[in-house]
């Protein structure tokens, strides 16, 4: 619409033309120029696709939130200490060929898990922490998720899983049964190992990283 | 790699340039036009006519005496007035819906905040339930804030704004309040499947991609009344806060749907993905939502137009240029390709062009008439949102340098300044829109003024209390991580008092968000004694015959 007013005048056609270059520009800036990079690379060979139940475990780690505490992107060494404190190498983009959706996380109000297998690779200790998290890590501040578990009077019935709580936490008479969903769950976590050489020829090219100033 | 370095920064050059010579040419063609188009939001002769529906008639008084004394409010042209009343009511059923259904999930996403921060330094409490633990009620909160509150006060102003802007009424209100409808069914049905555990697992894209498709068609329906409205314009000029709201409903869209769209994304890439909508769903769907209505509010209820009409046009294109492309500061650190990232932080420091552009002109168009704030509860929240907006930019530029991030990255610190753009600024402007608009949805008055000032002082100090305790928290938090001799465990215990300092400045924010509920609800069922002075729009003793005009096909000149 027009009303004879300036040839500069911000208008309707202006608004849209420009809004709409704007925005391309930037999704082909953080979308398009990703994809593309990204699309033909080749997952390293240490790095195996999660099997059927390892895919179950990592849906109920979404469902019941572990990325709103938890990270998968160890930093360089010169930018942080995480290598130092065990939770392996920087990571490379090759690491999470088969992580759609991506789990990188924003916080670490826990550790990052994205070696959590090889730093802790005990099914019993999952079991028992995702039960009890101050039985193994005092002052920890992760919630208990009594609902993956059952507790019954008695004793497992074959095939169950026990969980061997340490002998404070443990309840006489009680038993404390794994849900088939922690079993998953604890087989996802035990999964996370990317201890294996980074694909350093492929990386370079398409995502070196630089160190911080 | 190198001819791709080359290449985006032979773009990212040229791209900046463009805009430049782009805004030059814009503002050497509006020397002339710019003052005409500040003014628009001003009838004739009412340029120095105080506007507060929210304001007692005694406030309202004093309101004038601070602004312009002598001014006369008996010169104002019958038409015009008739007109602007006409455009009220045209968008009154659609804008208090949508505001209504704004503040009931302003209710519970307070609640699920407050849940989710006890959580975290008391985490033994409320476990057995699966839809109550922090994994969950966490992105309730969020989503609840995003989608139900944010959204839904953010396009009730609008589309109350637009007819307003425009000069004329709303056109297909009934299919807004259908979008309104479905955007409603389907915030509800998503906070449902987080509970239950249906995440998309993205932050900020966690309802699954078929309730989605609700939220895009119900949006869509939103906008296209809005547009259909601004092709039938009867204003010269398009006033700074109808860009800003065209273009982020044409924004928003997009953003959503490119975002969600299933089997699309993988891996790293998706990451990228992730943060570029989620940050622009602050920079290109909030942000315009909130400074459209502070360019309008702070103007309209002091009765004096923006300082500088061209430096909110710098404002508008440079916010949109530089915010676009700043999401990668999300993944500092992390396994992405770092031209990308080294983009993002470049755009990051240039935020400092808009967001001055935008301090300027707002806080010079309320410099020397701070008394006003004293008089208008509308006005004491707008303000004190758009200190706030200025105060959360310049905050997310520092942040998003890589030695600052290296500290912040990972730690409630991003949390508190998270809360700082989405509360301090933008809620706060949400209040004081709803305080001024709901009087003329309602044609009733606030019932009881003490509660607007309860609200204020509530979410005030509440806020205080959260921002400033989680933002030392989070940068002790990461200090102790970066030292590799502080064991990991030490940079959570540490934090423990201020999560609970976070927690008690939650709880009173709780109580303000309740205390303002009631008193909307209030007002809804015409509590309060008849006073009916400011919230019409004419005063009986300012413009009798516009007055007179109200029910019949108003008054020729």
């Amino acid at each position: 619409m027009s009303f004879g007013v300036g040839k500069y005048e911000m208008d309707e056609m202006r608004l849209v033309v420009g809004a709409m270059i704007i925005l391309s520009a930037a999704t082909a800036l953080l979308v398009v120029m990703p994809y593309m990079l990204l699309k033909d690379q080749q997952p390293p060979p240490g790095l195996k696709p999660y099997t059927e139940v390892q895919l179950q475990g990592r849906q109920s780690y979404i469902a019941n939130g572990c990325i709103y505490c938890h990270s998968q992107q160890p930093r360089d060494i010169k930018q942080a200490p995480d290598a130092l404190r065990g939770w392996g190498r920087a990571s490379v983009a090759s690491d999470y060929a088969y992580d759609t959706p991506h789990l990188l996380g924003t916080m670490r109000t826990g550790p990052d898990l994205l070696n959590i297998g090889a730093r802790q690779p005990s099914r019993d200790w999952h079991l028992g922490h995702l039960y009890a998290p101050r039985a193994y890590t005092p002052g920890s501040i992760m919630p208990p998720y009594p609902y993956l578990f059952e507790v019954r009077q008695g004793t497992a019935q074959p095939g169950e899983v026990v969980v061997n709580l340490p002998p404070a936490y443990a309840k006489p008479g009680q038993v404390v049964i794994a849900k088939a969903e922690v079993l998953a769950l604890v087989d996802y976590l035990i999964s996370l190992d990317r201890t294996y050489p980074a694909l350093k020829a492929l990386d370079d090219q398409a995502v070196n990283r630089r160190a911080p100033r | 790699m190198d001819l791709t370095v080359s290449v985006l920064l032979g773009t990212f050059i040229l791209s900046v340039l463009a805009l430049f010579v782009f805004i030059a040419s814009m503002a050497k063609g509006l020397f002339g036009s710019g003052g005409a188009a500040a003014v628009q939001i001003f009838d004739k002769n009412e340029v120095g006519t105080v506007e507060d529906p929210a304001a007692t008639k005694a406030q309202r008084g004093e309101l004038q005496q601070a602004m312009d004394p002598a001014h006369l409010d008996n010169r104002r042209n019958a038409f015009e007035v008739g007109t602007r009343l006409r455009a009220d009511q045209s968008s009154s059923l659609v804008v208090g819906v949508c505001l209504t259904m704004a503040v009931v999930w302003l209710v519970l996403a307070s609640l699920a905040g407050l849940v989710a921060s006890i959580k975290l330094h008391a985490p033994d409490w409320w476990v057995s339930q699966a839809w109550l633990t922090f994994g969950r009620i966490r992105p309730i909160h969020l989503n609840l804030v995003a989608y139900g509150w944010c959204s839904m006060a953010g396009i009730g102003v609008a589309l109350w704004l637009i007819p307003r802007l425009l000069k004329t009424e709303l056109v297909g209100a009934k299919y807004a309040l259908l979008g309104g409808a479905l955007w409603t069914v389907g915030v509800t049905a998503g906070t449902v499947a987080i509970a239950l555990g249906y995440s998309d697992g993205l932050e900020w894209l966690e309802y699954p991609w078929k309730i989605d498709i609700l939220l895009v068609i119900g949006g869509a329906l939103v906008g296209f009344p809005m547009w259909l409205t601004l092709l039938r314009r009867k204003v010269a000029h398009l006033y700074v806060s109808v860009w800003y709201i065209a273009a982020g409903l044409l924004w928003f869209p997009i953003l959503f749907l490119v975002a969600n769209w299933p089997g699309l994304h993988f891996g790293v890439q998706q990451a990228t993905m992730n943060w570029w909508y989620g940050h622009n769903v602050l920079g290109l769907w909030f942000t315009p939502l909130g400074l459209a209505a502070a360019y309008y509010f702070i103007p309209k209820v002091l009765g004096k137009p923006i300082h500088s009409y061209n430096l909110s046009l710098l404002g508008f294109w440079s916010l949109a240029f530089f915010y676009s492309q700043v999401g990668g500061h999300h993944l500092i650190g992390g396994p992405v390709p770092s031209w990308l990232i080294t983009i993002s932080i470049v755009q990051s420091m240039m935020m400092v062009v808009p967001v001055v552009a935008v301090a300027i002109n707002q806080h010079l168009t309320v410099l020397g008439n701070f008394r006003a704030l004293l008089y208008s509860p509308t006005l004491r929240f707008i303000v004190l949102g758009a200190m706030l907006y200025t105060a959360s930019s310049v905050q997310g530029s520092l942040q998003a340098l890589r030695s600052v991030n290296t500290v912040t990255h990972f730690t409630h610190y991003t949390v508190a300044h998270a809360h700082l753009g989405l509360y301090g600024f933008y809620s706060m402007v949400m209040f004081g829109s709803i305080y001024f608009i709901m009087p003329r949805v309602m044609k009733w008055e606030w019932p009881y003024p003490w509660m607007i000032s309860a609200h204020f002082w509530l979410v005030l100090g509440g806020f205080s209390v959260y921002f400033i305790g989680l933002s030392f928290g989070g940068w002790y938090q990461g200090l102790a991580m970066l030292d590799k001799d502080i064991p990991f465990m030490q940079s959570v215990t540490l934090t423990i008092p201020y999560l609970q300092a976070r927690s008690v400045g939650g709880a009173l924010m709780t109580l303000g968000h309740l205390v303002f509920a009631a008193h909307f609800f209030m007002m809804g069922w015409k509590f309060g004694p008849r006073r009916l002075g400011a919230a019409l729009l004419a005063a009986p003793d300012a413009a009798p015959a516009a007055a007179r005009a109200l029910p019949g096909k108003g008054v020729a000149a």
